[in-house]
């Protein structure tokens, strides 16, 4: 199935968790925020989320800013 | 005065710098690091935004700030209005681990100034979900003592308009806010030089926060240690008291015994 992952379209294995696609994109997940479909996870449901068809994922971290 | 015992407390919370350092605009990460460990701060801001998830050699910027050794401040840098502000305060939430916050609702691309009417409702949705906002906003009394009123626990006003360096813009707001709201008041963006700093410590600040000066100065690390300096020198001046300005010369040698 393909979902949206930070813009991009991603295929991914039916069944995908949250958790599962981090760590296929090799991201640690005690140092992202995750949106699905603009709502934000809480980091202990990774495991048990589930993704869908069309789903869009925004996955954030903290970057060096300032102001602005 | 003992520097070291002389602690900042927002909101319960014990801070020990009173330089807190933003973490944009360097070269690199290992620049970053030795600069803010030049800078003594102990509160650095950072800024939330999407994962590269085509490069993940990419390194991360936590894997050179260890964030038991560092209060690390999340800002809503970048948006301009309420409901983004919101969202990406939350984000900062679930990514970290507390719930501080330095709010930046900004109204102008060309002047970066805040849009205050939108931070203060910003200010209140994220209150009510028990964050601890700190708001970046202008030197406008009035808006001040609104924030605090609402409940922001400390209050940032600029100093000038942020990456300018241009220093203390309005010293006189700057004055009336401290006198205006009880809380703690950290001067936020706008200081160029480490003169700049002492200058808005002795005016009662009771802290500074700036990133540009230090990372664009041309040896920022040499810059970050200055920066501590000057914000040391202007905490001492305030807490000593200056002496009054007169306008004629009065003599610091005795006239006794001259001949």
């Amino acid at each position: 199935m393909t979902i949206q992952v930070n813009g991009e379209s991603r295929g991914i294995g039916d069944g995908h968790t949250v958790a599962a696609l981090l760590r296929e994109l090799d991201i640690r997940a005690d140092r992202v925020a995750v949106e699905l479909n603009l709502e934000i996870l809480d980091r202990k449901d990774f495991e048990t989320r589930g993704l869908r068809e069309g789903d869009r994922v925004e996955i954030l971290s903290f970057i060096g800013g300032g102001a602005e | 005065m003992d520097t070291m015992n002389d602690r900042l407390v927002i909101a319960g919370r014990e801070f020990q710098s009173r330089l807190w350092v933003g973490t944009g605009k360097y070269k690199d990460f290992a620049e970053t690091k030795k600069a803010i460990e030049a800078s003594g701060a102990d509160v650095v801001t950072v800024a939330v935004r999407r994962v590269n998830i085509t490069d993940r050699s990419k390194e991360n910027l936590l894997d050179y700030l260890d964030p038991k050794k560092y209060i690390i401040l999340p800002n809503t840098a970048g948006c301009y209005t309420v409901e983004d502000a919101v969202r990406y305060a939350r984000l900062a939430r679930a990514a970290g681990v507390s719930d501080l916050v330095k709010l930046e609702v900004i109204g102008d691309e060309k002047t970066l100034f805040p849009d205050t009417a939108g931070l203060i409702e910003a200010a209140k949705i994220l209150i009510k979900e028990g964050f601890i906002v700190l708001p970046y906003t202008n030197d406008d009394p009035i808006v001040a003592k609104k924030l605090v009123d609402i409940g922001c626990p400390a209050v940032m006003p600029l100093a000038a308009p942020i990456g300018s360096g241009l220093g203390i813009r309005n010293p006189y707001n700057l004055k009336i806010i401290m006198e205006t709201v009880k809380v703690p008041i950290i001067v936020d963006a706008g200081v160029g030089t480490a003169s700049d700093a002492a200058l808005a410590m002795e005016y009662g600040a009771d802290a500074v926060l700036m990133n540009t000066a230090i990372a664009g100065a041309q040896d920022p690390i040499a810059m970050a240690e200055a920066m501590k300096y000057g914000v040391w020198a202007g905490r001492l001046a305030y807490k000593a008291g200056r002496i009054p300005r007169k306008l004629y010369a009065t003599a610091s040698s005795p006239i006794e015994g001259m001949l």
